[in-house]
């Protein structure tokens, strides 16, 4: 009782000691909202891989991929069918992409990626990262009539950040070729109109090919493929792309950008915008707009391709990564382009699969079973993990090296109450003499300081624990404070993608850093507290 | 922590059958003994050189008695006190309480003989600055019960040490800490922590050494009542004739023995 009493009337009549633990309540407080802070970015980070990436992946070595997929794809089913909810096939070849942005061409380098329409939303997450919402529900490479999702749907977000998206589709399409025609109307004498539009479609062999009738939609791509039959395919795309018709020959008749589009692509969104000095989101391109795309064939040595292709929607992960790199287009259009398309089975080379696992599936189980299945030489499997591990490593590492630093601040503070603590000792020798002559056992008094020092601990680790707490909960509040008064983006969302800080309170993790700090107090206060008790009564008596 | 009193049963196997020596210093007095202390010495080491303070002091307290100890200062008075009251071990000899061997206890026993059976007043007084007048009063009780007993009883706990301030006549200054209290008052509230576990013997130290003449006086009168009325045991040490004239019986120490003054 009087262990309790004294404990609590040191507390409240010692305030140094409480300086002592200011130390242990600032590094509470900052490993919590560190430690949230780096679980948010980690779990935003693992939630945007995994969005893209498909849980496992199956790939061929090889350039040119392996033929015929759906055949792997029963393979793969055969072997782990049971874990399995849904495959589809993809090609990744890398790519340039051309556009014009007031009246200038860029380029950008790009993957692409070829995808099956039907079948790509069921094997990851494509679908949900779509502006539109009708591709969200339904992935289609048809330009639709407008309503593309006009603000970032991240929270917190400016709700009308992406005003110019609500035009975005035919009626932005209609309106930039008229406004096209009308140019050339007034400057008849240039010669050459930098419009991407049509360039191809104009080309000496395949002049239809690129261009894809609105109305008949898909399934006429593949007719004008058949007057190359006579040549093996991928001769009749080289010739194509070798032997280009002069690229700016007026336009003619054979293609109106006003009614029609070219084969629709989704464009990462990073590359068609960027934010200007405000902060506020700037689009080179829209969906309506018409890029080129230059990629290798599938023929040794490989010739360039080059093919026109309408935005039909933006894609958005929130991985810069992949938001600056990716551009996904039909798989058939882009097998036939490369000329791996069988025009007779409609079947084409493909270079991985993207298999999504059922909930309770283990990927690494999965991707074990098709590695003893398939010879390693030829395929790699891997899980999303391993695509990204050293991404997730870095940011694990990042987080145990913080977490060490932080927890020797702690550590430190632990020495200032050691070196404290003894300096009460010294300075309450007489009334541990005192109590002793009233009976105090050296156990009674060790617990006086003990107990002292973990409930130094308490008030230091609790006040931690409210200060880091509030501190995480009101993070983008006070970020922006400090935007504020120092001027300076402390959070740019340019850099991060992220309008607003990720943190997320992991109660584990904050019982243990609490519990570490109570541990501290304790051990610092434990040396002192046993000087205590074996001080000798009546020295501690006569101590003056 | 368990009741005061059973630290005393389990050493009495030790303690073996053989009787408290009686060696008559003292005047017969049909009494028990309540406190004995057979050939104590105790010297203190400074450096290489050990210097002797008690050579031998034999002497024998009854129940109900009042012995006061004088001698010059470093004459050994407090260590003797300190011994007696098992604050601090003997070179050699043995202190008996009740007849019942008590310097040699272990040390949980002797802090309970200390807390229960042995109440102990200073010069300095030696109250806890922390803690108000009542909580001092009762802090000997805190020590001996654990804080749920305690809190079980701490009404019946905290009559008691209201009581006994009321005895010593502090019943004003409850809520006061020790630095808001007289010299006087310090003492009084001394007296009554040393009295709350119902000890039998009560050791002063010098309790007037830093009291001025009248306040001392009313301390002596109240250190006298006790000894009348409740037929409390005590030993006083003090360096000064007049005081220890109040005793029933007065011991001189010197050179480290006791003699009959």
């Amino acid at each position: 009782m009087y262990k309790l009493l004294l404990c609590w009337r040191y507390l409240r009549t010692r305030y140094i000691a409480l300086a002592s633990v200011i130390s242990v309540t600032l590094g509470v407080a900052t490993m919590i909202v560190v430690n949230a802070v780096m679980s948010g970015f980690a779990y935003e980070m693992k939630n945007r891989i995994h969005g893209i990436l498909s849980d496992v992946i199956f790939e061929a070595h090889s350039a040119t991929g392996f033929d015929d997929p759906q055949y792997h794809m029963e393979a793969i089913r055969r072997i782990a069918g049971d874990y399995i909810a849904g495959m589809t096939p993809t090609v990744h070849v890398p790519a340039m992409l051309t556009f014009e942005y007031g009246g200038t061409h860029h380029t950008r380098p790009v993957t692409l990626i070829g995808i099956d329409a039907e079948t790509q939303s069921e094997a990851s997450d494509f679908g949900k990262y779509l502006l539109h919402p009708g591709n969200r529900e339904k992935m289609s490479f048809e330009l639709r009539d407008g309503g593309f999702d006009a603000a970032d749907r991240q929270p917190g977000a400016p709700a009308d950040g992406r005003r110019v998206l609500s035009e975005a589709g035919w009626s932005y399409r209609r309106w930039w070729v008229e406004r096209k025609k009308a140019f050339d109307a007034d400057h008849p004498q240039r010669v050459e109109p930098p419009e991407p539009t049509g360039e191809l479609s104009t080309g000496a062999t395949d002049d239809d090919d690129t261009a894809v009738r609105l109305a008949a939609g898909d399934e006429e791509s593949p007719a004008p493929n058949e007057q190359l039959t006579g040549e093996p395919s991928t001769d009749g795309e080289e010739a194509a792309a070798t032997s280009p018709a002069d690229p700016f020959k007026p336009e003619d008749n054979v293609f109106d950008p006003a009614t029609e589009q070219h084969t629709g692509l989704v464009l990462g969104i990073a590359i068609s915008n960027f934010r200007d000095d405000n902060g506020k989101e700037r689009f080179l391109l829209l969906p309506g707009d018409d890029v080129m795309l230059t990629f290798p064939n599938a023929a040794i040595p490989p010739g360039a391709v080059n093919s026109n292709f309408t935005i039909v929607d933006l894609y958005e992960s929130k991985m810069s990564e992949y938001d600056s790199t990716f551009v996904f287009v039909p798989i058939q259009k882009l097998q036939q382009l490369q000329g791996t398309l069988d025009t007779s089975t409609m079947v084409g080379r493909a270079n991985s699969i993207q298999i999504r696992l059922k909930n309770e599936a283990d990927a690494n189980l999965v991707r074990d079973k098709l590695r003893k299945a398939f010879p390693m030489e030829l395929y790699s499997v891997s899980t999303w993990r391993d695509k990204q591990g050293p991404l997730l490593a870095a940011v694990q590492m990042e987080t145990a090296i913080l977490n060490i630093l932080l927890f020797l601040i702690i550590a430190v503070a632990g020495f200032g109450i050691l070196a404290i603590f003894f300096m009460i000792v010294v300075e309450k020798t007489r009334d541990i003499g005192i109590l002793k002559a009233l009976g105090a056992s050296g156990r009674g008094i060790m617990g006086i300081f003990l107990s002292y020092g973990l409930s130094l601990g308490i008030v230091g680790s609790g006040v931690g624990l409210v200060l880091g707490l509030l501190f995480v909960v009101n993070i983008n509040q006070i970020a922006s404070l400090l935007s504020l008064l120092t001027g300076h983006e402390v959070f740019d969302p340019t850099i991060y993608y992220f309008y607003k800080i990720p943190a997320i309170i992991e109660p584990v993790t904050v019982t243990w850093i609490v519990c570490g700090a109570l541990l501290i107090a304790v051990l610092a206060s434990v040396l002192p507290a046993r000087r205590a008790a074996r001080l000798h009564p009546v020295e501690a008596l006569r101590y003056e | 922590m368990n009741e005061s009193k059973s630290a005393l049963r389990a050493p009495r196997r030790r303690s073996d059958s053989q009787p408290a020596p009686h060696i008559e210093i003292s005047p017969a007095n049909s009494s028990p003994v309540q406190l004995n202390a057979r050939g104590l010495t105790k010297s203190y080491r400074k450096g290489a050189t050990v210097i002797p303070v008690l050579r031998g002091v034999d002497l024998e307290v009854r129940r109900g008695e009042f012995l006061a100890i004088i001698g010059q200062s470093g004459s050994g008075k407090s260590t003797l006190l300190h011994i007696l009251g098992t604050l601090d071990a003997p070179d050699s000899g043995e202190v008996h309480y009740e007849g019942r061997r008590i310097d040699n206890l272990p040390l949980a026993q002797r802090d309970r003989v200390r807390n229960g059976q042995i109440g102990m007043i200073f010069q300095f007084y030696h109250l806890l600055p922390e803690l108000t007048a009542l909580e001092n009063v009762l802090s000997p009780l805190m020590i001996a019960s654990s804080a749920w007993s305690y809190w079980r009883r701490r009404r019946e706990h905290g009559e008691r040490a209201k009581e006994l301030l009321d005895t010593v006549g502090l019943s004003h200054r409850l809520k006061h800490r020790p630095r808001e209290l007289s010299g006087g008052e310090m003492q009084r509230a001394a007296i009554a922590r040393a009295l709350i576990t119902g000890p039998k013997v009560l050791l002063a130290d010098e309790p007037t050494g830093n009291l001025d003449r009248g306040t001392g006086q009313e301390i002596l009168e109240i250190l006298g009542r006790l000894n009348r009325d409740q037929k409390l045991t005590m030993v006083m040490v003090t360096h000064d004739l007049a005081i220890a004239d109040r005793a029933d019986r007065v011991i001189r120490l010197v050179e480290g023995r006791a003699e009959r003054v």
